[in-house]
């Protein structure tokens, strides 16, 4: 206990100090994407990983979030840093119909209408011109022309968002979640409302990923249907910083993050320059591969199987 | 006023009536035994008791009111705490989780509830097994596990189904002393049981169905010596005998 908590203050500390250090515009933004990805696929894995629910469109919520900030600033001009708070919430409210429609059934009909939802959003948001601007995007002025403070802004969102999940999780809602995703007519039995708390841990996922989107606008400055909306930039990305820190994990999601996004960034590089540039087109297949891999090797994910990489690891280290 | 009163419930699967115009009560601290050959409507009657099932007809009291337009996790909240045939363990959670989860039912926080698991499993004799995860239980942990759950959530009634199923000689012996231990804590009991010995022991009444349809109703000795039982168990020919 004593060594982790250790271990998260140097961790603190280095992540508080580290963009002082590191002047470097193209490290601290992807730092940002980072703190933005911990934020996605922690409300992801919240839902999915420890409820039980398989979320296949969280860009439904991180493109309505986005799209709140943006619209309210460009139609009325509110501020998209209080875009930050109508964004969680509005995506909340799109979670509540979502589970108000899906939970009260079984079965795979909440993957089905998330999968389907991020699509209806992207077409919403493609086609209302009036309002959206369609396929030309929202544009808006960035508040800061320094890196600097959208980081801090990233970092307390991702650690409010971590922390938030790790005292639910320790509550009667935690236990009732996992309760859920065990065993949901056990649940019930014993006293659990399995339609109640779906819908709270959705509620809870949806606010934190549209927080996460209205930041994105308010970081970019430009958002259109076909980013905020992705299925595969968003929706599968969110999946895969699931898996690949590890589900039902407080960091797994955290440490996904970084991964993949350090691992989205190689490629899209193409190696920071040094291998081919058809590389970075193979960007999908490399994220296919990976997949197989964390499935095949550490089903866990990274946190979840710690152990046994700390193990694999230094065997081979180990002489004879 | 009986404690639970199920009147003329009736369920049916498409055409099949699983349970056919029952009626029973069971009384404040008794053990009413129900029980009937394989496929005769034990388990679909529970079902019913806890609204884990639609009721076709028929009514459902519990102490007085009629509960059979509330939800399953309601039932539970009222104070009726079932176990399942097919156990359903919460099986990546430890044994303690999984009967802390349930004590969530009465109190709201984790010192609590855990201090509330923490008594059940000793009194189910699981202190021993606690922080093993539920899957890794063998047989008769599950089944003790099944009990402790259901337990936590402080039912005045419990329906217990078979849970004696499986067991070897002594883990029996262990289960009925555990079922009158219950029954000593102030629970009423209704048990669905295969098990003779078990459930002549330890019932203070016993009801018996076959296909759906009540065949008896009285004191072990009599429901024992009941032709219409006799025969739903062993065929017709003895019966004669
Ligand atoms: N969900 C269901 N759908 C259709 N038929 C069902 C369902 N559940 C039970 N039945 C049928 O209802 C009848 C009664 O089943 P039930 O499980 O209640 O018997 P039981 O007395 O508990 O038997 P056992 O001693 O084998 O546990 C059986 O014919 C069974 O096939
Ligand atoms: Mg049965």
């Amino acid at each position: 206990m004593k060594k982790n908590n250790l271990t998260l203050i140097i961790l603190g500390i280095i992540l508080l100090i580290f963009p002082l250090v590191i002047r470097s515009d193209y490290y601290q933004h992807l730092i940002i994407i980072a703190f933005m990805w911990v934020v996605i696929g922690s409300s992801w894995n919240l839902l999915a990983g420890y409820t039980g629910q398989v979320s296949f469109g969280h860009a439904m919520f991180f493109g309505v979030g986005a799209y709140t900030a943006g619209i309210l600033f460009t139609k009325l001009g509110i501020s998209p840093w209080w875009g930050m708070m109508f964004g969680g919430i509005a995506s909340m409210m799109i979670g509540l119909f979502v589970g108000w429609v899906c939970f009260r059934l079984r079965g795979p009909y909440f993957a089905l209408a998330t999968l389907a939802g991020g699509e209806i959003f992207r077409l919403i948001a493609t086609n209302w011109e009036s309002l959206t601007d369609g396929m030309v995007g929202i544009l808006i002025m960035q508040t800061f022309r320094s890196k600097i403070p959208y980081y801090y802004v990233a970092l307390a969102l991702a650690a409010v968002c971590v922390y938030s999940i790790h005292i639910v999780m320790q509550s009667k809602w935690g236990y009732y979640f996992v309760s859920i995703r065990e065993d949901q007519d056990a649940a019930e039995s014993l006293g659990i409302n399995t339609t109640l708390y779906k819908n709270i841990s959705l509620l809870i996922s949806s606010f934190f990923t549209g927080m996460a989107g209205a930041f994105y606008m308010n970081y970019m400055a430009f958002i259109d249907p076909q980013v905020v909306f992705s299925l595969h930039y968003i929706s599968i990305m969110a999946i895969l910083v699931g898996i690949v820190g590890g589900v039902a994990t407080i960091m797994g999601p955290a440490v996904g993050a970084f991964v993949m996004v350090g691992v989205q960034e190689t490629f899209r590089s193409a190696f920071f320059g040094l291998a081919p540039k058809w590389i970075s087109e193979s960007h999908a297949l490399v994220f296919g591969l990976l997949v197989i891999f964390v499935i095949m090797f550490l089903a866990n994910g990274i946190v979840g199987d710690w152990s046994k990489i700390k193990r694999n690891v230094f065997k081979i280290k180990a002489p004879g | 006023m009986a404690l639970l009163e199920v009147k003329n419930l009736t369920k049916a699967f498409g055409g099949l009536k699983a349970v056919n115009n029952v009626t029973f009560s069971v009384e404040k601290g008794e053990i009413l035994g129900l029980i009937g050959p394989n496929g005769s409507g034990k388990t679909t009657t529970f079902n019913c008791i806890n609204q884990f099932y639609s009721i076709t007809s028929g009514d459902i009291l519990f102490k007085g009111s009629s509960i059979k337009n509330l939800k399953t996790h309601q039932i539970c909240q009222r104070g009726i705490g079932r176990t399942f045939q097919v156990v359903k363990p919460l099986a990546r959670m430890t044994v303690l989780e999984n009967v802390t989860a349930s004590s969530f039912c009465r109190v709201n926080t984790i010192k609590e509830a855990q201090k509330e698991a923490i008594r059940i499993l000793e009194f189910c004799n699981l202190t021993k097994e606690k922080d093993k995860l539920a899957k890794s239980l063998p047989i008769g942990g599950r089944k003790r596990l099944e009990i402790a759950r259901a337990l936590a959530t402080k039912p005045e009634l419990i329906l217990l189904d078979e849970t004696a199923a499986g067991l070897n000689p002594s883990e029996l012996d262990e289960a009925i002393e555990l079922i009158k231990k219950i029954q000593n804590s102030g629970i009423t009991i209704l048990i669905v049981e295969h098990i003779m010995k078990v459930i002549m022991s330890i019932s203070d009444r016993i009801h018996a169905i076959n296909f759906g349809q009540t065949i008896a109703e009285g004191t072990p000795q009599e429901v024992a010596n009941n032709p219409a039982v006799i025969e739903a168990y062993l065929g017709e020919e003895y019966a004669q005998d």
